[in-house]
């Protein structure tokens, strides 16, 4: 097995941890996280891509992602702390006003 | 010129704008001196016009204010005329109409809508000018439709009543009916003649006439019927009886006077038309002495003062319409005038009585009585003695009586239907004695014997406001005959250049002694049944009674012919297709997404990880469709 078949495979091993935290934690804080692991494991895929293939644009995507990233960690923390100043939690199950 | 033309319109009109805005603040004198004085401003323009006219036999007043409607070959103005014809209805339209302006101050005293009753004088004033001085077949409707709005706003006046406004409502619907045949008429003119300007198509009418005769037969017809609706004849005289429910002045000016003798007015206009087509004569001589006949005999029956006069209004609009289908055209013109004169001095009377009823009421603190019913009158000669005298010679002239106005032309139009058509005179003849008979009556419930209420006990003359236009009137039915005097006939050389006409009216002195001594018959005939005032009570309850002064059942008929079934219509539409098929398509769209969306609701959980899985099937299935579908 060679070093981008490792690679891939962490990469995949990450997002699916990331995948299963989303849909499994309660916590907001901890879902959000999970999200950024999901979103580094994206960045793992495509760095090993980039160079197996020796192509620069899959390392510059990966720039992008972090930018990406870190807006929407500002965005969601804010999102998080009023929810919590609302709701005094972050389980998200309790954030089920639009249940039709 | 044109608006010295225009002059008689737009007096009224001013009249209605000013009582229309400032009204409000202006009192009730002044609204009616405002109104009064348009009215009689309007006269007097007539009669400066009417000086112009004497000029000359062509002489002859046209102005064009727009085009109106340009399409194609369709071309109309707004454009009006004054000829010999006009001018006469337009100087009885506004002197009566002045005359009756006044009388309505006094009788509409205290009115809470006082202003509003004479704006809509006014209005019809001027709508009735519109009508007489239409240059062309649709100016003439519009004015014709503009009285007929007039007409309905004032019987409904008192809409508080349901009563009243229903009969403002029949009016309305009855008028309608007839008018889809005018506008049938109108619109069949334009096919065949290609204008609808008075001098064209009859200009072209007569150029053409053989070839065209069909057509022209069909055009009579149809404008007959719409003069069947506003002049109330069989079988659309319903609505006029009804419309007595309006104020009594108002039935003097627009019920008796002016505008149901516009059906005629229209038949005298296109007298060119309808002496090209005799078949077309026939059918409206006889449909006019049928409702001579008919309205005559209803009158008869009658308890309420003004139910008499108004069945005698469509009896002698019998006579006019009669003596067009005769081809007298004149003779029918001459009786319009006439009729318009005793006619409203008649209802101006009756307004006069019915006021003094109302005041005698009140003076006696008595228990209310109808004020308008005869058998609670009596003996009001010596109470209202100007009344009664301007009702005596109205009723007499009315009768035909010697030497007043109703006499002549009157008997006019009976010397011409014994010339040309035996059946019409017959009915024509018969229809004069009834008239005098229940003239007779009349005056002998209303003015003879003692009081039979406390009402007509306390009952007094009515304010110079009304018994002055009464004394103009009555002195205008006293000598109006002199218009058209046997021997002289100058109405006949006025009009001649204008109207089609036979020879001049002969005078038949056998004719005329004949219904001279049968009227004064019938009026002494009518006194001694009715000396005993207490036979008119009961002679309406039952049998030939019943039917007469129901009107010959008419509105029977069209209850069971015409109402009933549009009832049943109605509430098939209402219950079966509104309810059923339109409503139930309607709320089954409706029920249908409320359904669908409420078993679709479910999967709108609210769990923000759950919408996470279901995006990530999502995902899933999408991206294992393209990694497929690659290989």
């Amino acid at each position: 097995m060679d070093s981008t078949s490792f690679v891939a495979l962490l990469s995949a091993v990450l997002f699916t941890i990331g995948v299963l935290g989303v849909l499994l934690r309660r916590s907001a804080l901890l879902i959000f996280m999970s999200v950024e692991l999901m979103l580094n494991a994206a960045n793992l895929a495509f760095v090993a891509f980039a160079h197996r293939w020796a192509q620069l644009s899959g390392q510059v995507i990966v720039f992008f992602v972090m930018a990406v990233a870190a807006a929407e960690v500002a965005v969601g923390l804010a999102l998080i702390v009023t929810i919590f100043r609302t709701k005094r939690s972050t389980n998200v199950d309790d954030l089920s006003a639009l249940r039709g | 010129m044109e608006l010295f033309i225009l002059s008689p319109i737009l007096f009224p009109l001013l009249g209605l704008l000013t009582n229309a805005t400032l009204g409000r603040r202006m009192s009730e004198r002044a609204i009616g001196g405002v109104a009064t004085l348009a009215a009689a401003g309007a006269f007097l323009m007539c009669l400066l016009m009417f000086g112009q006219l004497t000029a000359s036999e062509e002489a002859r007043l046209s102005a064009t204010i727009a085009p109106w409607i340009s399409a194609g070959a369709l071309n109309v103005s707004l454009s009006f005329l004054v000829d010999r014809l006009s001018i006469v209805a337009m100087l009885i339209v506004t002197g009566i109409g002045a005359l009756i302006h006044m009388f309505s101050v006094g009788y509409m005293h205290g009115d809470e809508r006082f202003q509003r009753y004479f704006v809509y004088l006014n209005l019809f004033l001027a709508s009735m000018l519109v009508l007489v001085m239409a240059d062309n077949f649709l100016v003439m409707f519009m004015g014709w439709e503009l009285v007929g709005l007039c007409s309905y706003l004032l019987i409904g006046f008192w809409f508080k009543n349901l009563k009243n406004a229903e009969a403002g409502r029949k009016a309305f619907v009855v008028n309608r009916i007839g008018d889809v045949g005018f506008v049938l008429g109108i619109l069949l003119i334009f096919v065949t003649f290609g204008s609808l300007r008075f001098d064209e198509v009859f200009a072209r009418a007569e150029a053409q006439g053989e070839a065209l005769a069909g057509a022209i037969g069909l055009i009579t017809l149809l404008l007959f019927i719409g003069a069947t609706g506003k002049s109330a004849q069989i079988p659309l005289f319903v609505w006029l009886p009804d419309a007595m429910a309006g104020p009594t002045p108002v039935s003097a000016l627009i019920h008796a006077a002016t505008m149901v003798t516009a059906g005629v007015y229209m038949m005298v206009r296109a007298s060119p038309l309808y002496e090209l087509a005799p078949l077309t004569q026939n059918i409206v001589a006889i449909v006019g002495a049928l409702t001579a006949f008919v309205a005559g005999t209803s009158a008869l029956r009658q308890l309420d003062i003004k139910k008499v006069l108004a069945y005698s209004t469509v009896s002698q609009l019998g006579y006019m319409v009669s003596a067009c289908g005769l081809g007298a055209f004149i003779a029918g013109d001459f009786h319009l005038l006439t009729h318009a004169f005793f006619k409203a001095a008649l209802f101006l009377a009756a307004g006069s009585v019915i006021h003094g009823m109302e005041h005698g009421m009140g003076a006696a603190h008595g228990a209310h009585v109808d004020p308008q019913d005869m058998r609670h009158m009596g003996g009001l000669a010596r109470k209202m003695p100007i009344t009664f005298a301007a009702f005596l010679l109205g009723g007499l002239a009315l009768a035909g009586v010697p030497p007043l106005s109703g006499f002549f032309s009157k008997d006019e139009i009976l010397v011409d239907a014994f010339k040309h058509n035996l059946l019409v005179f017959v009915l024509l003849g018969l229809s004069a004695v009834i008239t005098a008979f229940y003239v007779g009556r009349q005056l002998v419930l209303v003015f003879a014997g003692r009081p039979r209420s406390a009402a007509a006990e306390h009952a007094s003359e009515s304010g110079w406001l009304m018994t002055v236009p009464l004394i103009a009137l009555t002195i205008g039915t006293v000598f109006a005959g002199l218009f058209n005097f046997p021997g002289t006939h100058p109405l006949t050389d006025w009009l001649a250049p204008v109207v089609r006409h036979g020879e001049a009216p002969k005078f038949e002195p056998g004719l005329a002694a004949l219904f001279t001594v049968l009227a004064i018959g019938a009026l002494v005939g009518a006194w001694w049944v009715y000396r005993h005032p207490e036979r008119a009570n009961a002679e309406a309850e039952a049998g030939l009674g019943r039917f007469l002064a129901g009107g010959w059942n008419f509105d029977d008929i069209y209850r069971a012919a015409v109402v009933k079934p549009f009832y049943v219509a109605s509430t098939v539409c209402a219950q079966i297709i509104d309810v059923a098929v339109i409503d139930g398509t309607v709320n089954g769209v409706g029920r249908l997404f409320r359904v669908v969306g409420g078993s679709l609701r479910s999967v709108q959980t609210g769990f923000v990880r759950n919408y996470g899985l279901v995006m990530l099937v999502g995902v899933v299935v999408v991206v294992a469709y393209f990694v497929l579908s690659a290989r």
